[in-house]
């Protein structure tokens, strides 16, 4: 237990007026920004079941592998060196994903947490973190994706009303590596992921994805960040969010940076938002900059309506009731993503919970 | 027996200029087992009509009434007239992102029977459906109507007029888009659909090929917003050969 107040922190204390918090209620996160969040000495994370073959799960002493300017993220660095490592050894396919949850909560107090994710050389696995209960967390979570590997990462964030979560999921992709993120943000007060990536030799890919619906109040935030600096790297970016009910407010960023010495690059990234009510703010901005024209492609779209008068009258022109036909057009709207997921029980139970939410809404 | 009974109705939409109004009284009474004909130019107002009486929200009723067995359709939201018994076989019918079809009508099935039908017999029920009207069983498994072409989605239009089982069915060009092959797969559902059900039919069309299959007992010519002429099948002919002029000039 311990709370750090260099004065390097204290420099990096957001204030609001920077381009990463421009968009985030600070008064909101809990104090995990600026120091005066209480940090108690828990380790939240474990393993759901036992660990197949090749797979180690420990906890002990961490050693960033990359560096990152979010403040929350350096003060989670400060105050602990210590983190778990999931590694997954070279060669090892899972056959099944492998599950992790939360075991520990708190709202009087906050988790800072690190955590490192190694897939080594061409081993294949998909991973789940399940966040659900109420807690206060920042976490840094550092994947690495080493050459021939292909990790799946579904990020859950099924939180209740009162959590706090600020995270950066940073993967470095090797050589013909792919990484694929799928981030679904149902609950929480507040919640604020980085999804990031850094492409480090050619041929590496990744895919990013993500789902997120906020009510009444909540604020959902998703910043990703894709460098492309080395040739040859292709990315893909496509989230689709729901707003329901006032003060409902989701802010999207999608940043791709094409290097100069990033040839043959192949990215698009695409938002789109689904305005249910009024009252509700969507922010989507994606940003790309090039600094080569010797690229395959580049693009980006963003997208913000109400529901669709027409399907809506088409499906209730057979029956269907409002509510429902309401129903089915969200959850086609999102299952474009949520199908990517490819656990059944794990889409039928986000699908559920969709459907709460559309409801919450509804009333 | 049912009736569908339109009586002087008036229909205006929105428009940047201030309302327009596109139907200008319609009179037209439909029962059950009755095969009526629409035949009119191009914007005379004949997808109005059908929509209109679909509940379409972009339509402002400014007169008349339409009662099914007496009960104010207009009264309605759009799906208690689909519960009422009324279905519309759309011009363009809409594309929904991430539905599949078999979700879909299963969802419009339960809706409009009051319970989800017995999985093993509805299965049977699709299945029928769609081999007759000559779909792939793939289409269960695709979003509605997305991607689908012109041909493929009057079949689902029809594939739904069979497995709902409506008291009126107005048809909106169904035949447009249609090859003569598919024409005559789409017609004889329409006819074993109402072999079925004996409902009423109101069909749009701006061709006498499809009434070939589809027998009217009455064609009624639609012109500027309101049916201008009244007759049997004979009627249909008369236009195939002499067109519209004589009702648009007037
Ligand atoms: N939103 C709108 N703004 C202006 N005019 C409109 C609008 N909606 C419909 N109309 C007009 O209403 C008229 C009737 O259209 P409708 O679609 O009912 O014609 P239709 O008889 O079905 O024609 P078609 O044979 O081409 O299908 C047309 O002149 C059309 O342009
Ligand atoms: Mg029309």
């Amino acid at each position: 237990m311990s709370t750090l107040q260099s004065n390097l922190l204290e420099n990096h204390t957001p204030t609001g007026r920077e381009e990463a918090w421009r968009f985030t209620p600070l008064k909101r996160l809990g104090g995990l920004h600026d120091g005066t969040a209480v940090i108690a000495d828990r380790v939240s994370l474990a393993v759901k079941g036992t660990l197949p073959q090749g797979v180690t799960f420990t906890y002990g002493d961490i050693a960033a592998v990359t560096e990152t300017d979010d403040a929350i993220i350096n003060r989670v660095r400060a105050h602990t060196a210590q983190g778990t490592t999931l590694h997954i050894a070279a060669n090892t396919e899972l056959a099944e994903p492998l599950f992790l949850h939360r075991t520990q909560f708190g709202v009087d107090s906050a988790e800072f947490a690190r955590t490192q994710i190694r897939v080594g050389n061409h081993a294949q696995a998909t991973i789940v973190l399940e966040n659900s209960g109420d807690t206060h967390i920042a976490e840094d979570v550092e994947i690495v994706v080493e050459p021939g590997a292909h990790l799946t990462l579904i990020s859950l964030q099924e939180w209740g009303a009162a959590t706090i979560h600020a995270a950066r999921h940073h993967a470095v992709v090797d050589r013909d590596a792919t990484f694929k993120s799928v981030v679904v943000t149902l609950g929480g007060d507040l919640v604020r992921i980085l999804p990031t990536v850094d492409f480090i030799a050619p041929g590496a890919s990744c895919d990013l994805s993500g789902v997120y619906f906020a009510t009444e109040g909540q604020f959902f935030e998703h910043r990703m960040f894709v460098d492309h600096k080395v040739p040859h790297a292709k990315s893909r970016v496509n989230y689709k969010g729901a707003l329901a009910g006032n003060k409902a407010h989701t802010v999207w960023i999608g940043d791709v940076f094409i290097r100069a010495a990033a040839e043959g690059t192949d990215t698009y990234e695409l938002n789109r938002n689904l305005l249910l009510t009024d009252g509700a703010r969507a922010d989507s901005v994606p940003n790309l900059e090039i600094e080569t024209g010797e690229i395959v492609g580049a693009g980006h779209a963003s997208t913000t309506g109400r529901f669709d008068d027409e399907q809506l009258f088409y499906l209730m022109s057979r029956g269907i009731n409002e509510a429902d036909a309401k129903r089915l057009v969200v959850r086609g709207f999102f299952n474009e993503i949520i199908s990517e997921i490819g656990i059944d029980d794990v889409e039928v139970r986000l699908m559920a919970r969709i459907d709460d939410e559309l409801a919450k809404a509804g009333k | 027996m049912s009736t569908l009974e339109i009586r002087g109705l008036k229909v205006s939409v929105e428009t940047e200029q201030g309302e327009v109004e596109i139907l200008k009284g319609v009179d037209l009474t439909i029962k059950s087992g009755e095969t009526h004909a629409i035949m009119g130019p191009n914007g005379s107002g004949k997808s109005t009509l059908a929509y209109s009486i679909a509940g379409h929200p972009k339509y402002t009723i400014t007169g008349g009434t339409v009662t099914l067995d007496g009960e104010d359709v207009l009264a309605m939201s759009v799906d208690e007239r689909a519960k009422a018994g009324l279905f519309l076989a759309m011009q363009y019918p809409v594309e929904v992102p991430g539905v599949s079809v078999s979700n879909f009508l299963r969802t419009a099935a339960t809706a409009l029977r009051g319970e989800a039908p017995k999985l093993r017999e509805w299965v049977g029920e699709v299945k029928s459906a769609m081999e007759s009207l000559k779909m792939d069983p793939a289409f269960a498994q695709r979003n509605v109507n997305e991607g689908f072409s012109g041909g493929e989605k009057k079949r689902h239009e029809i594939m739904q007029l069979e497995l709902l089982k409506p008291k009126f069915a107005i048809l909106d060009e169904t035949d447009s888009g249609l090859d003569v092959d598919a024409l005559r797969v789409v017609s004889e559902g329409v006819v074993r659909a109402k072999a079925a059900n004996n409902h009423g039919i109101l069909l749009i069309t701006h061709y006498t090929r499809i009434l070939k299959y589809i027998k009217p007992d009455f064609v009624h010519v639609f012109a500027k917003g309101r049916i201008v002429e009244e007759g049997g099948p004979e009627l249909a002919e008369k236009l195939e050969e002499h067109g519209y002029a004589e009702y648009v000039s007037a």
